[in-house]
């Protein structure tokens, strides 16, 4: 069964949808498989992805992001913007309504207090909230009565959705947290194992980095939903055995991130017991170039601004390097279809998709060396590496430690001797390279190399901190002990003032424009190398029905909707 | 024998204290930051609170003092009190894990039912099917029973659980779908009908890790008799006229069964360590998969307190062998 094949069968099974009407808990239990367990059900203690979604399900936000990226209310009314008033003109304010007669699970009204207490939870000081960056400059939450919030910032914020929006920033209840403030927010195991939300679900049983058994929340807002009675969503294994207990035995009923190599997939879904979903968000796989040199004879000014990169300063030498590449391959082996080739490093949403660099999804061998060729870079020892001045093309190329990485890292390697440039292949496991410890030498953010490969997003919709990663000032260097996310240290006054443009701006076409027009300036300087837009691909059984995939929020954003397809 | 034990029980406290500052340095100078895994969105400087709220600021003597008193005096403390009701513990600070700061002693007795219930059992099944094996098939040296007993424990020994388990799940339950793939910790044993849905979930682990520990020691209880059965008091027993029968099963196999004894109590702390790969193809979730999830996430506290355990475990194991000889061969005395 191809994909497309597999996608048909979904909108076929759409068809189905009137059984979708039933009573609260009607259609029994559903099981969901993360292959990576979930070790807390507070998203505000730990960050990572899989405690964010399993948390999604207890914990709701004011408003979150839809599977097409737009911001719906969830516990608000509506979402507050400047024509409805709800953001002020000088965009220093945005005033939240909630719903009438929500409850929390335990049967206690949610009111603008317990809002007002979660930027308290977070932001205060020794607790390590990994989430207070959604709540940055904000600098008094106000409640003048039960449902209104009104949350002012300490400066004018285009873009005011940080707090309270997303599956990063969901309300928690102040009753239960009330001790757990400060240095305490770590000790109260209890609660943050089973807090109390207003989501479809409750807590029954959190075993840490095993399994969460939930039962449907008895003063969840809509008295149909959800239509399961409990569910259980089990951690643990990988991948594979993920996808398989899907799609193969029909033992669960969801499984996320079913990364696996496509023949695998293609085999499992011919049992024709589930099918795969996938979306695409902002994930990108790139390569970044070192402007600065790394070479291991200049002390502590390796890899700092203070030397530019002997080879890689020649936007030639960066032009040819990506065009060596063959973005199309790259992905099919890597990723299937849940990759698709990006000439763009903010390839979504859409309105922020630029076309300037598209001609990159073509692989260009001898357009590399002609460009190689007329920047001087010439062969003349007939090695089959490129020099010039002396300076040979010989690189240092580093990633994680991650099998489709290092396949990655082969080929092009390949690709890149062809054109004339050698290329030495090191990889680092993934906690040392992505650790960020100051006193390690291999950190992503150190670069002890000339290139090296990995990949990020950002949260939610708005790229503005995600293209201020790029400013001048974030890159890292020893000031700053080697934090920061401007890999490359490129530096541009130009995109500097771009990124303070934006800063300022709130009409949403303009700021289209400047991201548009940062993401080209990045590309056409070739500092960065985008190869692949990974989407999430996910795998559901036949019998499962409503699931919308979702990247820009939790994928179990809508669980409340989900239902069993009656046969 | 009561002297030589305390004697080694003394002695033991040294040792462990030692392994346990070695463990803690090797840790500490590793490699690895626990906030890794976290989304490359969340900013640096929030990493660094994160950092500091676990306590990754103090110096290292200071966090190493703080662990043995954690584990030496508060966990003990806080077991007391589960079992009699008092308080000593009142706001003590635990031993807290990294990843889901709770504590990493409750995470371990969460843990403990399904490893003993799978990992234990298979071991006890090993055992009782590899010793009568090893014996018969020395006994019965190159007869079709010794081949035939050869070639299984070549095969338990040779092919790696992560590809037997996996077999295993292919055939049982991808196209027979007989047992579950994945192992269900939740479930509870009320009536007949659950306890035949434990005993199916739990066939196919405890079947790939009967057969990789039986394979171990039927080999070694095979040989060992081998060498006894040559032996002149052997020729001496059977000149006074005994019965094969006790021959064979009493003054063969008790002279044969010291090296079988180390082998056997040596290998039952790994049980509390767990089946690392036969656990994560499963889904069982016991230690082991505890184990290598925390040394993944460099999950310090978690990794630092299990191995210990296992450390404790293995000296403890060592002197109970070490006892066992004594019982088996009264020749041997420690005193």
């Amino acid at each position: 069964m191809t994909f497309k094949t597999a996608l048909m069968g979904a909108v076929a099974s759409l068809a189905l949808v009137p059984a979708a009407f039933a009573e609260r808990g009607a259609d029994g239990h559903v099981n969901i498989i993360y292959y990576q367990a979930p070790s807390t059900m507070n998203p505000y203690l730990s960050g990572g992805t899989k405690e964010l979604e399993s948390a999604s399900l207890v914990l709701e936000p004011l408003a979150r992001y839809n599977e097409a990226g737009t911001i719906v209310p969830y516990l608000a009314e509506s979402v507050p913007t400047v024509e409805n008033g709800g953001v002020s003109e000088d965009l220093k304010t945005i005033t939240w309504k909630l719903k009438e007669g929500l409850k929390w699970s335990d049967g206690t009204p949610l009111t603008s207090e317990d809002v007002k207490f979660t930027w308290e939870y977070c932001t205060t000081e020794g607790g390590g909230c990994s989430q207070s960056e959604k709540y940055n400059d904000v600098v008094e939450v106000e409640t003048p009565d039960e449902l209104t919030v009104v949350v002012h910032f300490g400066v004018p914020k285009p873009f005011p959705y940080g707090p309270f929006v997303g599956a990063q920033a969901p309300i928690v209840q102040k009753a239960q947290f009330a001790d757990c403030v400060g240095e305490a927010m770590a000790s109260c195991t209890e609660e943050n194992f089973s807090p109390i939300g207003t989501g479809p679900f409750v807590v029954d049983e959190f075993k840490t980095n095993d399994v969460v058994s939930l039962s449907a929340n008895p003063h969840y807002r809509d008295p149909n939903k959800p239509a399961f009675a409990t569910a259980t969503l089990k951690g643990g294994g990988d991948a594979q055995s993920a996808a398989r207990s899907v799609l193969e035995t029909g033992e669960f009923d969801y499984a996320w991130n079913t990364q696996v190599s496509p023949d695998l997939l293609e085999a499992m879904l011919a049992k024709g017991k589930g099918q795969l979903v996938s979306a695409f968000g902002t994930l990108v796989e790139r390569i970044m170039v070192n402007m600065t040199d790394p070479d291991p004879a200049l002390g502590d000014e390796r890899a700092t601004a203070a030397h530019p990169h002997p080879i890689l300063s020649d936007l030639a030498v960066r032009k040819a390097l990506s065009m060596a590449i063959d973005r199309a391959l790259l992905t099919e082996i890597g990723y299937g279809d849940a990759g698709r080739p990006t000439c763009n490093v903010l390839p979504a949403p859409a309105i922020y998709n630029s076309t300037a660099n598209d001609a990159c999804l073509t692989q260009d061998i001898e357009g590399a060396k002609a460009i190689l060729e007329e920047a001087g870079w010439v062969d003349s020892d007939g090695d089959g590496i490129r020099e010039k001045d002396g300076k040979k093309l010989s690189l240092l190329f580093q990633s994680s430690t991650n099998a489709i990485r290092q396949d990655f890292q082969a080929i092009i390697k390949q690709w890149w001797g062809e054109i004339g440039v050698e290329t030495e292949l090191r990889n680092i496991d993934a906690s040392v390279f992505f650790g960020g410890d100051a006193g390690s030498p291999d950190t992503f953010q150190k670069f002890y190399a000339d290139v090296e490969m990995y990949a990020n997003n950002f949260d939610g919709t708005d790229p503005e901190a995600y293209m201020a990663n790029w400013e001048c000032k974030q890159a890292p260097r020893p000031e700053t002990q080697w934090q920061g996310n401007n890999m490359p240290r490129f530096c541009s006054d130009e995109y500097d003032a771009l990124v303070a443009e934006m800063a300022k701006t709130g009409d949403i076409n303009k700021r289209a424009e400047l991201a548009k027009a940062m993401n080209d300036m990045l590309m056409q300087e070739y500092v960065i190398i985008p190869l692949v837009d990974r989407g999430r691909l996910s795998a559901h059984s036949n019998t499962l029905g409503g699931v919308i995939l979702n990247t820009w929020d939790s994928e179990l954003w809508n669980a409340a909707d989900w239902y069993r397809i009656k046969e | 024998m009561l002297h030589f034990t305390i004697r080694r029980l003394i002695l033991s406290v040294p040792t462990l204290l030692f392994i346990s500052l070695v463990i803690f340095l090797l840790l500490d100078l590793a490699p690895g930051d626990p906030m890794a895994s976290i989304p490359l969105t969340v900013p640096p400087e929030v990493k660094e609170k994160m950092r500091e709220a676990l306590g990754l600021g103090e110096p290292v003597h200071i966090r190493f003092l703080n662990w043995l008193y954690q584990f030496f005096v508060v966990e003990p403390q806080v077991a007391f009190d589960h079992i009699f009701g008092t308080d000593f513990s009142e706001g003590k600070q635990r031993i807290i894990s990294f990843q889901s700061r709770s504590p990493v002693m409750s995470v371990v007795a969460e843990r403990m039912p399904q490893t003993l219930w799978v990992v234990g059992l298979s071991y006890v099944f090993a055992t009782l099917i590899a010793v009568p094996i090893g014996i018969f098939s020395a006994y019965r040296q190159y007869s079709w029973f010794d081949q035939l007993g050869t070639f299984i424990s070549m095969v338990g020994f040779s092919i790696p659980t992560f590809f037997s388990g996996v077999l295993l799940i292919v055939v049982f339950s991808v196209i027979l779908g007989w047992f579950p793939s994945i192992y269900d910790t939740t479930h509870t044993i009320t009536d007949w009908g659950s306890f035949w849905f434990q005993v199916k979930q739990m066939a196919m682990p405890v079947f790939v890790l009967t057969l990789y520990n039986a394979a171990q020691v039927s080999r070694f209880m095979r040989a060992s008799m081998l060498d006894n059965l040559n032996q002149d008091y052997v020729r001496t027993a059977r000149a006074k006229g005994l019965s094969e029968r006790v021959v064979v099963l009493v003054h063969v196999l008790r002279n044969s069964m010291i090296p079988v004894v180390t082998v056997i109590a040596l290998g039952v702390p790994n049980i509390f360590g767990g089946a690392i790969i036969t656990e994560q193809v499963f889904q069982v979730n016991g230690l082991g998969q505890m184990l290598i999830s925390a040394i993944y996430a460099s999950d310090a506290p978690m990794v630092q307190t299990l191995t210990f355990i296992f450390a404790v475990l293995i000296v403890l194991f060592n002197l109970i062998a070490d006892i066992l000889y004594g019982i088996l061969d009264p020749r041997i005395r420690y005193d």
